[in-house]
């Protein structure tokens, strides 16, 4: 496997924004047990910006190393700037990741868009409209075209 | 930083005796063991020697060993050599689900070549049941092959009891004993083997160095094909200072074998019955009676493997995890799988292999660093909190 960047190993070594959050104003939690990655992301949110970001992962150094650097880069952004961070702008805030990694970057962006989303319905009754997750089975074994 | 080594099943250090012996072989005597010469002979009396500490660590004749590439090699040789000689007998091959890549894998090419494989299933301690052995036997069978101890969970199995059945029924029996042979006895007489592998590397011989034992008289197809090396079973210009390291690290493993079972098992058990004390929610993965002397693995609950092995790193102690993420691929470790172990507890598998170097110093030291690491990883984990809460919903999987 190729090694991770230092940036990866820093965020895994002492991450960021760990542990349970009181009473979060959203919660994302996406992954299974199956495929070895879970994560809850929970934000604070005020006057439409996230104010807040914790998180808690079971998994590899990369899922927390990406938990860690979505936490990082949501802070101060607004509802709508927090939806256009991409797995991609967590990879690269990392320096990269290993392909066979690659999968974690993406959780994390699932991971945030479900707080959000979470938040949405529970303050406008209105989400995102995101796919019921399939807690059977998760895993991102295919990952999205652009990342291969 | 000090260093613990305790991944011993994925390689050892070259021990420095057989360094040493191996040393003349690049530069002095550097002749090909083929030429009749004064460096031919030296060459060849080196092969020889070394073939015979070798046939004699396993109770064989030495016109029964071959020197081969490894492990993987041999396996290869074995399995496909077999298959291939005997098709006019049959086309059924038994293996377990336990095997290493090398057998999974050669079954899974003689598959595509039309060939039949039943792979047995083992029980939760990862011992072969012989009834189900017996049971899968058809009159197409023409070879079985159990490897003798597991490579991920050290699990012994019945080596000798299957090849009493093999014979019995006049079937062929290979066995993979890359991590049985040299740390355990074996005899190919006792156990009724007609073939085995072995690689040097792993009884801290050099890498790139392994052999086959293959019983008089078996029908084989050779491996590679050219001169007239290894009695025109293994062709190519023989690996002499591999091979010398190999004989040097089988008289080796001869003299120490006594006292180094008992010294690293019991360092094992120990280490076993501390750990299981010390962290709860832990579980001991395969048989712990019919186990290798240096074999630890476990599954902490709640936490992943990779990060564990990453951890144990940043403290400089190598070990190995069956997790997905720790092999590149998407899947845990299909021994764990085999052991009927959940998807999250296979995930959190930690292999500590221990070894020749291994003190009891080390292991405590081990220990109590691995705990803070457990605890660490704990206390991000989500499934830590919804399943001491009873919450968890994640459909059974997660082993809760």
């Amino acid at each position: 496997m190729e090694s991770y960047s230092n940036k990866v190993m820093e965020h895994f070594k002492n991450p960021r924004n760990v542990g349970d959050m009181e009473k979060p104003d959203g919660i994302g939690h996406v992954g299974n047990p199956v495929c070895g990655d879970i994560m809850e992301l929970y934000i604070k949110v005020k006057d439409n910006i996230i104010t807040d970001a914790k998180f808690k992962t079971f998994g590899c150094g990369a899922a927390i190393a990406t938990s860690s650097m979505v936490t990082e880069i949501v802070k101060g952004k607004t509802l709508e700037e927090a939806l256009k961070v991409t797995n991609q702008s967590v990879v690269d805030a990392l320096d990269g990741l290993p392909k066979v990694k690659l999968h974690c970057s993406v959780l994390a962006e699932q991971a945030l868009k479900r707080a959000v989303d979470d938040y949405l319905k529970k303050t406008t009754g209105k989400g995102l409209g995101l796919p019921e997750e399939d807690a059977g089975h998760q895993c991102m074994h295919e990952l999205p075209e652009e990342l291969k | 930083m000090k260093r613990i080594y305790l991944d011993y099943a994925a390689t050892t250090p070259v021990h420095t005796e057989v360094f040493r012996a191996m040393e003349p072989y690049f530069t002095k005597y550097f002749g090909n063991a083929s030429t009749i010469y004064y460096y031919g002979r030296e060459s060849k009396k080196a092969i020889e020697e070394a073939r015979e500490a070798f046939a004699r660590l396993l109770g064989a004749d030495q016109s029964e060993v071959i020197f081969t590439s490894g492990g993987t090699e041999s396996d290869n040789h074995a399995i496909k050599g077999v298959a291939y000689a005997n098709k006019n007998k049959g086309n059924h091959i038994i293996t377990s689900k336990l095997e290493h890549h090398a057998v999974l894998e050669t079954c899974h090419f003689l598959e595509k070549e039309g060939f039949k494989v039943t792979y047995l299933p083992v029980g939760a301690d990862g011992l072969l049941n012989l009834e189900d052995l017996k049971s899968a036997i058809t009159d197409k069978t023409i070879l079985i092959s159990i490897m003798a101890a597991n490579n991920e969970i050290g699990v012994l199995q019945p080596v000798a009891e299957i090849g009493e059945i093999a014979r019995e029924k006049k079937i062929l029996f290979h066995t993979d004993a890359v991590q049985m042979f040299g740390s355990l006895p074996v005899d190919v007489e006792k156990m009724n083997i007609d073939l085995l592998s072995v690689s040097a590397h792993k009884i801290y011989g050099p890498k790139g160095i392994g052999g086959l034992f293959i019983r008089k008289g078996t029908k084989i197809v050779s491996y590679m094909h050219g001169g007239e090396q290894e009695k025109r079973r293994r062709a190519g210009t023989e690996n002499v200072a591999g091979i010398v390291g190999f004989g040097k690290a089988c008289e080796i493993a001869a003299r120490d074998m006594e006292k180094e079972i008992k010294r690293i098992s019991r360092l094992r058990d120990l280490f076993i019955s501390d750990l299981l004390k010390k962290i709860p929610e832990v579980k001991l993965n395969g048989s712990l009676v019919k186990r290798l002397p240096n074999n630890v693995n476990v599954s902490v609950k709640y936490i992943e493997g990779e990060s564990m092995i990453l951890n144990l790193d940043m403290e400089g102690i190598c070990a190995s995890s069956g997790s997905a993420c720790t092999s590149g691929s998407l899947e845990p470790s299909h021994v764990l799988r085999a052991l009927g172990l959940s998807h999250e507890l296979s995930h959190g598998s930690v292999r500590f292999t221990l070894g020749k170097y291994t003190t009891k110093e080390d292991m405590d030291a081990v220990l109590l660093k691995f705990s803070e690491i457990v605890d660490r990883l704990r206390k991000l984990s989500p499934l830590y909190k919804s399943e001491k809460k009873g919450e968890c919903n994640c459909d059974g999987t997660c082993g809760g």
